[in-house]
């Protein structure tokens, strides 16, 4: 293996959980609600993959177990901002909060112990294609699931019906109202697949990137993925450019320090929000675009007049 | 225009004894209605008067809070407006639901059953568009589309479910003379098709030319039901009302004094994608004179108004002048010191925060140009809440403003009254100049007319007044001369009395060069 593709397939390790939770945030932010609170949905996910998976012995239901674990914590954003229309950036600001500390209590007795990873999955033929085959088809489950669920995230909003609800709804939840849409369950359900996504991202940081339990091991990517959803004005293609990217910048800090260059890592670690910043002030020249993108009722409550 | 089920028959649509709650208020009280198939029934009634309520109830926004409602005789309970289009009820709104980042086609298939994909319902509206006068295109962005474009989707949005009853609020509000007869022509398709349309208005002769009945609300209850053809306008605008509706005397033989306000060759990039640019507006108005701006929406007032008013100053101080000096670059806050007065077209969030009480939106607009009234305590500006409170009690006593309690929060007025208050906020300063953006947009006929009258009192004080407005009715109450805006740039000034509502049309309808030179060369 050369140092090339042993760097990239760093890249692709340390840039799926980005993808990931940025996923699940672009479509909660699609529908119109803005959960900070992806950082501790990730971590959330992180501890109970792992707690699961030496419980079981089974990886797979330790990915399942992060899974439902995200889901259900964003269950919880979901009943305080959508049913008692709570506010939703002090709400996700305490369930990260609330996360962080979870995760520290329940990962106590893990701290230290070795893991389990999650074994790559070599795909027939395909694995076999020089420089390509080891990068991209003998990965774990979990970065098969990234890039099918961009694919099929991007099919669901833009292409099916559903899609196009989520997305009215995040335009304008009065209009989708008056149309008969079902405003707050569609963003329950669009909440609960953030959670899960995030819950998914942190069982790929505790089961493939370190196998192992550390406190707050999410360390700021949940903050990195929301910026990765602004940075991506809210479009799936984009967001898995900007979360190779954003992972490759994130990375890169080791290689520097591994190839003695001599960058603040401080720097580095601050890079993926510098680069938001530009691509904010680029993005936001081109008005009649990010207008056109930008879910309008992002964050705003959303009280039916009955 | 056989009036086919204006008599006897079974109504399409019945409505009993219906009533709806909010508190202890009645929103409508014991509503009577029908609707006959293949009518146009107008109802009728001021802002407040439950009209919004009742529609509402009927295409299953709102859930009654007693009463029954029959469809085709028989009774229905409207739970949601999906169950309201399942019977065959469609609705265009007022305010449009429209998204504004989803495509034209993308708009329509949201409210239809989800099996028909994108394509053919794109297909089916550009059909169905054609075939009633509304020319649509598909995949056009809303965001980018004209007012009167959007309200053709909404209709187009409505027609394509193929409705026996078809609802619509307020459709002329936002239309130019050529567009709503254009949209007369449509409702007359669909009467002769055998639909029935339930036509919210306040505009009497509309509702006197296109109407076979009419229905008319005042506070929540049933005041009239009758054929407008029979009426006259101030019949019905008894019914409405309650009362006779004062007529504005308009201001026609004011002496004309100094220009106090002035734009020269004012000329301003669009500000967003979405914003007109506004191309070398000249205008003079002086002492003693209303000008009226007429124009669709859409035109470029918003940006006029920015740019006189001084929200957005331009570069050059010579474009605008207030009493014969340069204030194209000065601040809102600098012109109103030179003596002028702005009300803005929004009336919650922009010329009143809705959730501070009156008195405090009254400090918010003038604390500078009454800083010495106000503000004790010098530099410190310690707000004097006896003064202002006295100052805010003057206004509303002056413009009739009716409130619940002393100093209620801005948002707890209808907008009527928030209006007057609003527009009395400046008028008490007395300011030589005055500019208003849409005075009596969504405002009721009373409040409506005492507001234009006070404009109009303002102009025969000597003060120049600045009235842009969508409200051909306002503009010729109040105007002494009129300038039509289309596409940001401005015609020239009339003489109110030497224009008609066609020749207004046409100016509005884009046919600026042309049709500038004929109105000229016809006087």
């Amino acid at each position: 293996m050369g140092i090339i593709e042993a760097i990239l397939l760093t890249v692709i390790t340390a840039a799926t959980p980005l993808v990931l939770a940025s996923l699940g945030e672009l479509v909660s932010e699609r529908a119109g609600v803005l959960n900070l609170g992806v950082e501790g949905m990730m971590v959330m996910g992180a501890v109970l993959a792992f707690a699961v998976t030496q419980a079981t012995g089974s990886p797979y239901i330790g990915v399942l177990a992060g899974i439902a674990c995200g889901a259900l914590f964003s269950l919880l954003f979901g009943f305080l901002t959508l049913t008692l229309v709570a506010n939703q950036v002090a709400t996700g600001l305490a369930l990260t909060i609330l996360g962080l500390g979870i995760s520290g209590q329940i990962g106590e007795p893990y701290v230290g112990m070795s893991g389990i990873k999650l074994q790559p999955i070599a795909i027939p033929l395909l694995s076999d294609i020089p420089f390509f085959g080891p990068l991209f088809f003998k990965q774990d489950i979990i970065f098969y699931l990234s890039i099918a669920l961009v694919f099929g995230v991007n099919w669901f909003l833009f292409r099916s019906r559903a899609g196009l609800k989520v997305r009215a709804i995040g335009d304008s939840h009065a209009s989708a109202h008056a149309l008969g849409i079902h405003v707050i369950r569609t963003r329950y359900l669009a909440v609960m697949f953030g959670g899960a996504c995030a819950g998914l991202a942190g069982a790929q940081l505790s089961l493939v990137y370190t196998p192992q339990w550390v406190e707050n091991m999410s360390a700021g990517r949940g903050w990195i993925a929301l910026a990765l959803v602004v940075f991506a004005s809210w479009r799936p293609w984009r967001l898995l450019a900007g979360g190779y990217l954003f992972g490759a910048v994130s990375i890169s800090q080791l290689h520097a320090q591994a190839l003695g260059i001599g960058i603040p890592s401080q720097f580095l670690s601050a890079l993926p929000y510098i680069a938001t910043v530009v691509v904010l002030i680029l993005i936001s020249h081109n008005r009649r675009m990010t207008l056109i993108n930008t879910p309008a009722s992002l964050g705003k409550p959303f009280v039916p007049d009955r | 225009m056989s009036a086919v089920g204006a008599s006897g028959g079974s109504p399409l649509l019945a409505v009993r004894s219906l009533t709806k709650l909010f508190g202890s208020f009645a929103a409508c009280n014991a509503i009577d209605l029908d609707i006959q198939p293949g009518e146009i029934h107008a109802l009728l009634g001021e802002n407040g008067a439950g009209k919004s309520t009742l529609v509402k109830m009927l295409f299953g926004v709102l859930a009654p809070t007693s009463g029954q409602i029959l469809w085709k005789g028989e009774p229905v309970r409207i739970p949601s407006p999906g169950a309201a289009r399942r019977l065959g009820i469609g609705m265009v709104f007022q305010h449009f639901s429209l998204f504004e980042a989803l495509t034209v086609a993308e708009n329509i298939a949201l409210s239809l059953s989800p099996g028909i994909s994108l394509s053919k319902v794109a297909e089916e509206a550009s059909r169905l568009s054609h075939l009633y006068g509304l020319p649509l295109d598909p995949k056009a962005h809303v965001a980018d589309l004209s007012v009167g474009e959007r309200q053709r989707i909404e209709i187009v949005r409505a027609l394509l479910q193929n409705p026996e009853l078809i609802i619509l609020d307020e459709p002329t509000s936002v239309l130019t003379p050529q567009e709503a007869d254009r949209l007369f022509e449509t409702l007359a398709k669909l009467k002769a098709e055998g639909r029935s349309v339930l036509y919210i208005s306040h505009r009497l002769e509309e509702v006197q030319r296109i109407c076979d009945r009419a229905t008319v609300l005042r506070h929540g209850k049933v005041t009239g039901a009758c054929d407008p053809r029979q009426e006259t306008p101030a019949s019905l605008a008894r019914m409405m009302v309650g009362s006779d509706v004062a007529s504005v005397t308009a201001a026609g033989t004011n002496t004309k004094g100094d220009v106090l306000l002035e734009a020269r060759h004012l000329g301003v990039p669009a500000r967003t994608p979405f914003a007109v640019a506004l191309k070398n507006v000249c205008l003079k108005v002086r002492g003693g004179e209303v000008l009226a701006i007429a124009g669709v929406a859409g035109n470029g007032q918003g940006e006029l108004f920015d740019a006189l008013s001084g929200e957005y100053p331009v570069p050059e101080a010579a474009a605008v002048s207030i009493r014969g000096k340069a204030a194209g670059n000065l601040g809102i806050t600098a012109r109103r010191l030179m003596g002028a007065g702005f009300v803005p077209e929004e009336r919650h969030g922009h010329a009143a925060v809705p959730a501070l009480p009156l008195s405090d939106n009254l400090v918010l607009a003038r604390n500078q140009s009454d800083r010495k009234t106000f503000l004790a305590g010098g530099v410190l500006g310690v707000i004097r809440h006896a003064v202002v409170r006295i100052a805010s009690k003057r206004i509303s006593e002056t413009m009739d403003v009716r409130k619940s309690g002393e100093n209620p929060a801005a948002g707890s007025l209808s907008g009527g009254n928030l209006q007057k208050y609003i527009v009395g906020r400046e008028l008490d300063r007395q300011p030589a100049v005055l500019i208003v953006n849409q005075p009596t947009w969504g405002v009721d006929a009373g409040a409506a007319s005492r507001i234009r009258q006070a404009l109009v009192d303002l102009a025969k004080a000597g003060s120049a007044v600045l009235v842009i407005s969508q409200d051909l009715d306002e503009i010729f109450e109040v105007a002494t001369e009129i300038a039509v805006i289309s596409e940001g740039r401005l015609s020239d000034a009339y003489p109110a009395h030497e224009l008609t509502r066609e020749k207004i049309g046409l100016l509005m309808g884009g046919m600026y060069g042309k049709t500038e030179g004929e109105v000229a060369h016809a006087h």
